[in-house]
């Protein structure tokens, strides 16, 4: 089994690099288990599309925004994922929703889509998230955790706490 | 009266951009470049350590990743006249080449084929007539009538399907589209062909660069690559063996596909080399240097007014202050302070936003200047710079376009037809071409030097007490890049990046001279104000990235793109 956990944002503008920021964060709570691979994707789009080839299981972190109040994690599946991306209002006009629309023409679509995403307060230029966000990016990851746990992999949990 | 259009965002591009046009009988009489995206980047680096710098700056953008880290790495080094090893070099240099031949095939089939392309009228083509065609153009092995046939049977399982995913979007059907349906079988199959080579490119990098998206090797000084022929776990041999395999693969497909359909597309829409120039004013920078300190290039670059190449002036190394003393921003037609002009160095970033006024402020990209004027910067710059410099590899690819285009036209296309929108496609295959040739001859003088006993990579910087400036330059995929960099006792004082399509998208500047996309805009026909794709194929001639600052899903359903005509 092969599952690749994609964290994606841009790191230099606060909150929208929430997806990214939290697989520091998962690697700092939990050991990557054998057969997951952690992958920042930054803001890139096609490059990706290598990336995606032979998993069976894809889990993309992402910020994203619903009307909840910040810090809001909503967790989408299958269809509802490429769904979700097709409609965004997106500068990365080969971004994700592209990535996984070529992955589908190229046949390397993983079988399981899972998007975690995080409902964002601030997108202003800086490297600090917001306090909303920051704050539950333990629960984010613990909820990643415990999807790789029903997939039926031995997520260990470190033993040193994050402060 | 002039009717006005609007079109915001812009799609398939990276970045926000609006582009506005008035029309006049049938014609764009009249276009304004916005840039839609505040990004204050530069602000994060204040204080910074310098050598950290490229850190930052390689997340600017998501497609242009490696060209931010590279110049900002460069700007440090030209601040502190510092020696880069051979070795490291020749390993950025392969990095530079293989990233710049994936980002023109990503550009021409992923981001632009579609306004010439029509993927629906592909259903209705013969696949043994398209392979017929195919064949008659190159021997690229995959174009049988079988595979044309699964390309077909794909393609018309997506359209069945009712979800054009990649494809929607598309003005198909529109008239202005003209290919038959088997050159467009050809073009389609060609694009699902391109997303598997791609990523050879990207494996290039990764495997140099450590990784992708997002290059680890780079150092201040050098290359944090150790090379050591005999450890595994170093840059082997075996490996730069593997590296050596997928630049063969590349050049197969850049030859034998990309070039050949450039070639196609540019006979077939030959009218489109009548449209499209703008500023003829020609910008590039040397790039590739083969010596330690940054003064001997594999590629020329320079300086063209007016379209005339024979008054290229060169420019001759990362030092010459013909180019770090000829360029100067202008903010008033941009949402900043004031409406002064100043050179990168002493540039600010302190926003004024005042709604689009025509006449007044309309943009966030600042307006780039070269000795005083607006430059078009770009594959096509870059090509008719090293065409005027007598760049052997350039010269012979660019005779072989404009000999195929020719042919295949059956009709002289000289190389002044370059000056449009389909030169800057044509500039771009002939580059991917040179840049082939480029990756295999850096491949091979860095097995040269590791031959021959030298495994440095990495020369340590020391910052000097007290003030120096440096410049980071870089010929990346969309033109000329330039990191501006003011260092004061180790800490970064000022940064300022003037990117591609800063040149390119720019607003008009203190004398109110239009940008290059704008002036490229004026005169081109528009069949059809509603939908307006001739707009769309001279923009994303330019393969526009507006250093993306966002990318955020928005769960609600809103309209992709506007395109208002009033």
């Amino acid at each position: 089994m092969n599952t690749l956990v994609l964290g994606i944002g841009n790191l230099l503008l606060q909150d929208e690099g929430a997806g990214v920021r939290a697989l520091d964060v998962f690697e700092r709570k939990y050991g990557t288990p054998d057969g997951v691979e952690l992958l920042d994707g930054g803001t890139s789009g096609i490059e990706l599309l290598q990336h995606l080839q032979g998993r069976d299981h894809l889990i993309i972190l992402d910020v994203v925004k619903s009307g909840n109040p910040p810090g809001a994690i909503v967790r989408l599946e299958g269809d509802e994922v490429p769904a979700l991306f097709r409609k965004k209002i997106s500068p990365h006009q080969l971004g994700i929703s592209d990535v996984l629309a070529a992955a589908h023409l190229t046949d390397s679509m993983p079988g399981n889509v899972i998007l975690f995403g995080i409902e964002p307060q601030s997108m202003d230029t800086g490297l600090e998230m917001s306090d909303a966000v920051g704050r539950n990016m333990g629960e984010l990851v613990d909820q990643v955790a415990r999807e790789l746990v029903s997939l039926g992999l031995d997520v260990p949990a470190r033993v040193t706490t994050v402060p | 009266m002039a009717k006005r259009i609007s079109i915001d965002p812009v799609t398939r591009i990276e970045g926000h951009l609006r582009i506005d046009c008035e029309l006049d009988g049938g014609r764009v009489s009249k276009a304004w470049s916005s840039g839609q995206m505040w990004r204050g980047i530069e602000l994060i680096l204040k204080d910074r350590d310098p050598r950290e710098a490229w850190l930052f700056t390689q997340r600017i953008c998501g497609v242009c990743t490696t060209v931010h880290a590279l110049a900002s790495v460069r700007s440090v080094e030209n601040a502190l006249n510092l020696e880069i090893p051979l070795n490291a070099q020749y390993i950025r240099n392969i990095i530079i080449a293989a990233h710049a031949i994936h980002d023109h095939i990503v550009h021409f089939y992923h981001l632009s084929a579609l306004d010439w392309v029509d993927i629906t009228s592909a259903l209705k083509a013969d696949p043994k007539k398209t392979a017929s065609i195919a064949q008659s153009l190159s021997n690229w092995h995959l174009n049988s009538p079988q595979a044309f046939r699964a390309v077909q049977d794909k393609l018309a399982a997506l359209v069945g399907s009712g979800q054009l995913g990649i494809f929607s979007n598309g003005y198909w059907g529109h008239p202005a589209m003209i290919l038959s349906p088997e050159v467009n079988l050809l073009a389609a199959a060609h694009y699902l062909q391109a997303l598997d080579i791609q990523r050879k490119a990207c494996t290039i990098v990764s495997i140099l660069g450590s990784k992708t998206p997002h290059i680890q090797n780079l150092a201040v000084g050098g290359v944090a690559n150790p090379i050591n022929p005999d450890s595994p776990s170093t840059l082997t041999v075996e490996r730069l063996y593997y590296v050596k395999s997928l630049i063969d693969e590349l050049g197969d497909f850049v030859n034998n596909a990309y070039f050949v359909d450039v070639c196609a597309i540019g006979a077939f829409y030959r009218e489109w080399t009548a449209y499209g120039a703008g500023v003829t004013d020609y910008l590039s920078i040397p790039e590739f240097p083969m010596d330690t300190k940054g003064t001997l290039f594999e590629h020329p670059g320079g300086y063209i007014p007016g379209g005339d190449i024979s008054k290229y002036r060169p420019i001759k190394s990362f030092q010459d202050e013909y180019f770090t003393k000829g360029v100067q921003e202008s903010v008033k037609h941009s949402w900043y302070e004031g409406d002064g002009t100043r050179h990168p160095w002493d540039g600010e970033t302190e926003p004024n936003y005042t709604d689009f006024q025509d006449n007044g402020k309309y943009s966030w990209v600042k307006a780039p200047t070269f000795h005083g004027k607006p430059a078009q910067v770009g594959p096509l710059a870059n090509v008719l710079c090293m065409y005027a410099a007598g760049h052997a590899p350039t010269v012979n690819y660019t005779n072989k376009a404009l000999a195929t285009m020719s042919s295949l036209a059956g009709a002289k296309i000289p190389i002044t037809a370059l000056h449009s929108t389909i030169g800057r496609h044509a500039a771009r295959a002939v580059r991917a071409a040179v840049m082939h040739e480029t990756l295999r001859k850096q491949w091979q003088a860095l097995m040269d030097n590791i031959a021959k006993g030298d495994t440095r990579t990495f020369n340590r910087p020391e910052f000097p007490k007290g003030e120096i400036k440096g410049v980071g330059l870089h010929e990346a995929p969309r033109g000329v890049l330039s990191h501006w960099i003011v260092i004061n006792g180790g800490k970064i004082k000022n940064y300022q990046a003037v990117v591609p399509s800063t040149w390119n998208s720019g607003p008009r500047n203190a004398q109110d001279d239009p940008g290059p996309y704008e002036a490229s805009l004026v005169g081109n026909p528009i069949a059809d104000p509603e939908k307006p794709l001739e707009v769309l194929r001279t923009v994303h001639s330019f393969d526009p990235c507006l250093a993306c600052a966002i990318h955020l899903v928005d769960a609600e359903n809103r309209e992709i793109v506007k395109v208002k005509a009033f």
